[in-house]
């Protein structure tokens, strides 16, 4: 070793010698960029989802109003109750309690009902219709705030800023703080953004008619796409000769599984309502197209799961006696099942997420409720997210952020289903 | 209804059927030893009386309403002969409502359609009782005499096991033949509906015109301009979303998957991959929503603020410019489509890197070259084609996104480079023709698939080099 050591010329020692902190900067620049880069990909995701809890968490508190409403017997015709404007009774109703005086134009009426959401009268003439008994009485109808009057107290709506450039003036604003004030606005967990469907009005939209569209497509696809799959897969591993078709339809799977989403819309558009005539925005097409989009990435995995499976296991059941058949289904097959559920469940949420395809397939229409069938129109979780993203009241904003922490929760369930299935079941051979 | 009742009961009794053909077989057993085991014979008497039935009734669910209509649209009366297709399309499916007992649409019916509407109603619920008598009858027959034959073969040297395992063999082909029917399907329906575009528009208009305004008459009584179909505008829109996405995610990701596979440790490989994977797994709707509310009004609000400090400076021009960009500009759904595609490139990459031997990496070290010098001169050359690979791979992805730039790019078809500037891509004006209500047969609606075939024929080439290239690389170090 000293030897070596000696035998190394002086000169060449010390070119290397000048050179090496050079080298080690430069080492230590591109452990940096390395970092960096990790660094940035990281904040870019903590920016993401921060952003959207940000925007979106205000959608989960509902500002409630609590009106006692006298059902004048003058204005509301027991023949006709639906004729008579409940709006305009719970308007006034909220005038006298905040002791305000109508002018003769009724600016001030028109300014009230701003305020107010119209399912407080739409709740009245409900309750009315039922038992006409209650015109004459007074009834307390409770419902929430117009979605700019909450927005106010959410603190998206500033007193401070300048009156013309927001929707609600200052005179309405020091209403919401005398409701507030006397105990007629209450703030809780917005529930109905659980139990309604998509409306027109902000304050009145809600995601469940989305989550039963989705969860009826996804159990859809499910139902196509994992079975056909499998069985797909496990005809590709186990049984097929080698040859050129097998080849081709190897080939032709791995290309499937790039094709642009929205191409499979196109699919959808031209083969299943065209030609087949399945009805269009429900979610039996809109199952159809996914499962079409899922299906190569549910053979490709279940192949690699298949793949992973020791060949020492399938000639112990061939040595025994077993058909080729019956090899796979009793000993092949149950062995990567957990790799098999995996895959499907991380390509099913993927499906979950998608919306292009859907959106060729008519999926985008305003669906005011929770579909009753799988042929009925109906819409998903991030069709809703890209419709409300479009709607033009700032309301809907935080809406839509909402939607997407919802579908992404949904998605977080689906990943933590998948990473238990493969800690539970996975074995290492 | 009646139909699911059907399919219930035939569930049953083929469920029966397999009870009773085991318990043949295994009367039969007790003198010889047959040659399948006892559940085989069940399930191939099952098999029999359950699948022709089946698929008569599957049939009948899927095609009956539309024999239906055929039928009821022969020997129409003269007054619904005078309607027009569309007229006569409200005629018919009001027909099926009033069979139902529904109420038909707004229009009223007078003069001859009124008893027409009666006359067909009343046919319509003829033709469906009768179709679904027909039908169920039929599968009681197939169901019955499958049953008959197949129990009737069942003997101790019937090879059950062999018929049954040929059924589930052919099972498990159609399975795989569907995969071949999506890229057939795919194919026929990009190549028809193009084909009637392709005969109105030409193709070379089409591929190298520079206009592209696709506002057509919806009507033929209204006056609008003729419309035009020249895609340059949209590929280069497409284009350079595409470069932008790149810009970004190309070296944020070969970077993340260098460092993860040469430098990280196995604890911080195990927290960033998934967290990297979680930026893969977002729906691309989240970030469609992220770059047009918060991505874009950040970069308009940056570049409209330099834009004031630049006006009526040396550069005042440029500051006047950038005072005005819009929220809409290219560089925003590129820079957040390029976020969209790091975890797909240094995923792929990092495989890459990884499957590089590491007696290369062992040589490079032993010869006093640094960790960076081993990675910049034999690693990375060494997994050059396969990191071409991945990028071409991100390239195709680039390309056929939807969401991102539908939402966070403009619909203005314009010829330009200029990244503040609003382009619009392929994607978006498929979208965009084929989401508003419209016959679906006008140019406009077919341009679609014409915009939908250039880009499947691009994403296809582009995943069939990066696929060839990938396996050769395998093989190369397997």
């Amino acid at each position: 070793m000293t030897d070596a050591a000696t035998a190394v010329p002086a000169v060449r020692h010390n070119t290397v010698e000048a050179g090496l902190k050079a080298r080690h900067a430069k080492e230590r620049r591109f452990v940096l960029y390395g970092r960096l880069a990790i660094i940035v990909a990281l904040s870019f995701l903590a920016v993401l989802l921060g952003r959207i809890v940000l925007q979106g968490y205000s959608t989960f508190i509902d500002y409630r109003v609590s009106v006692p409403v006298f059902i004048d017997p003058a204005r509301v015709d027991p023949a006709d109750v639906s004729g008579a404007n409940f709006d305009v009774l719970v308007a006034q109703s909220v005038m006298k309690q905040l002791a305000v005086p109508d002018d003769d134009l009724g600016q001030n009426l028109d300014k009230v009902m701003a305020l107010m959401s119209n399912d407080l009268g739409f709740q009245l003439l409900q309750q009315v219709k039922a038992d006409p008994h209650l015109i004459g009485r007074t009834i307390t109808v409770k419902g929430p705030l117009k979605a700019d009057a909450a927005l106010y107290f959410k603190g998206q709506i500033r007193r401070d800023s300048d009156q013309d450039t927001r929707k609600l003036d200052d005179i309405q604003l020091s209403w919401l703080d005398k409701l507030k004030a006397t105990g007629a606005v209450t703030s809780g967990f917005n529930t109905a953004f659980f139990t309604h469907s998509d409306s027109t009005e902000p304050e009145q939209a809600g995601v469940l008619g989305a989550v039963v569209g989705s969860l009826l497509t996804l159990m859809l696809t499910a139902a196509f796409a994992v079975p056909v799959g499998v069985m797909a897969a496990v005809y590709l591993e186990e049984f097929a000769p080698k040859n050129r078709w097998t080849d081709v339809i190897e080939v032709n799977i791995n290309n499937l599984a790039a094709v642009p989403s929205i191409i499979y819309g196109l699919l959808g558009l031209a083969v299943f309502i065209n030609w087949l005539g399945v009805p269009r925005s429900s979610p039996l097409l809109g199952a159809l197209v996914l499962a079409l989009m899922a299906l190569p990435t549910v053979i490709i995995a279940t192949r690699s799961a298949l793949k992973a499976v020791p060949p020492s296991i399938r000639e112990a059941a061939l040595a025994i006696g077993a058909s080729r058949t019956q090899t796979v289904l009793h000993h092949v097959l149950p062995l990567a099942m957990p790799g098999v559920m995996t895959g499907s469940i991380l390509s099913l949420a993927h499906a979950l997420g998608e919306t292009a395809p859907l959106l060729m397939i008519g999926m985008i229409a305003f669906v005011p409720g929770v579909p009753a069938s799988i042929t009925e129109a109906a819409t998903v979780l991030p069709v809703q997210v890209f419709i409300w993203e479009n709607a033009s009241e700032r309301a809907f904003h935080e809406r839509t952020a909402a939607a997407i922490i919802v579908l992404l929760v949904f998605m977080i369930l689906m990943n933590l289903a998948a990473i238990l299935v493969r800690r539970r079941f996975e074995r290492r051979w | 209804m009646l139909i699911w009742a059907a399919l219930a009961a035939l569930f049953l009794f083929s469920f029966a059927a397999y009870r009773l053909g085991r318990q043949r077989i295994a009367a039969m057993g007790q003198s010889a030893r047959p040659h399948s085991r006892p559940g085989y014979h069940g399930a191939y008497v099952a098999l029999w009386t359950a699948a022709p039935a089946a698929v008569v009734l599957f049939a009948l669910i899927a095609f009956g309403g539309r024999i239906e209509a055929g039928l009821l649209r022969q020997d129409a009366p003269a007054a619904v002969q005078a309607l027009s297709e569309s007229e006569a399309q409200v005629f018919y499916d009001d027909v099926r409502v009033v069979a139902h007992g529904g109420t038909p649409s707004q229009r009223d019916y007078s003069g001859d359609l009124k008893p027409a509407l009666a006359a067909k109603a009343a046919a319509a619920r003829h033709i469906e009782s009768q179709l679904l008598v027909g039908g169920l009858a039929l599968a009681t027959l197939l169901a019955g005499g499958g049953f008959l034959l197949a129990f009737r073969r069942l003997n101790v040297d019937f090879r059950a096991r062999n018929r049954v395992e040929g059924w589930s063999g052919g099972l498990l082909v159609a399975c795989s033949v569907i995969a071949v029917l999506t890229t057939v399907g795919i194919l026929a329906s990009l190549v028809v509906e193009s084909w009637r575009f392709f005969a109105q528009v030409p193709p070379l208009e089409f591929l190298f015109g520079t206009d592209w305004e696709p506002q057509i008459a919806m009507r033929s009584d209204q006056v609008a301009a003729k419309g035009a179909f020249g895609a340059v505008p949209l590929f280069v829109g497409t284009f350079l979303i595409m470069l932008i996405a790149m810009l970004v995610a190309a070296p944020i990701g070969l970077f993340s998957a260098i460092y993860l596979s040469e430098y990280a440790g196995p604890r911080t490989r195990a927290w960033v991959k998934p967290l990297l994977e979680v930026l893969a797994g977002v729906p691309t709707v989240v970030y469609g929503f992220f770059a047009a509310l918060t991505v874009g009004p950040a970069f308009r609000a940056g570049f409209n603020a330099l834009g004031g400090m630049l006006v009526g400076g040396p550069l005042d021009g440029l500051g006047q410019y950038l005072a005005q960009v819009q929220n809409q500009m290219a560089l925003v759904a590129g820079a957040v489509m390029g976020v969209m595609l790091i975890p797909f490139v240094s995923s792929l990459s990092d495989d890459i890197i990884n499957s590089v031997p590491q007696s290369l990496r062992d040589g490079s070290l032993a010869m006093g070259a640094t960790r960076s010098e081993t990675i910049k001169n034999v690693v990375l050359p060494a997994a050059l084609p396969g990191i071409a690979a991945a990028l071409l791979l991100a390239v195709s992805r680039a390309i056929g996104e939807t969401m991102i730039v539908t939402m966070a790019a403009g619909l203005q078809a314009k010829t330009t480079i200029n990244p503040l500037d609003t382009v619009t891509t392929v994607t978006v004006q498929i979208v965009t023709l084929l989401t508003g209500d419209q016959e679906f047969d006008s140019v406009k609606t077919l341009s679609a698939f014409g915009l939908g075939l250039t880009l499947f024929v691009a994403t296809l080439a582009l995943n069939i080099i990066a696929l060839r290239i990938v396996q050769k690389y395998r093989e190369q170090y397997d």
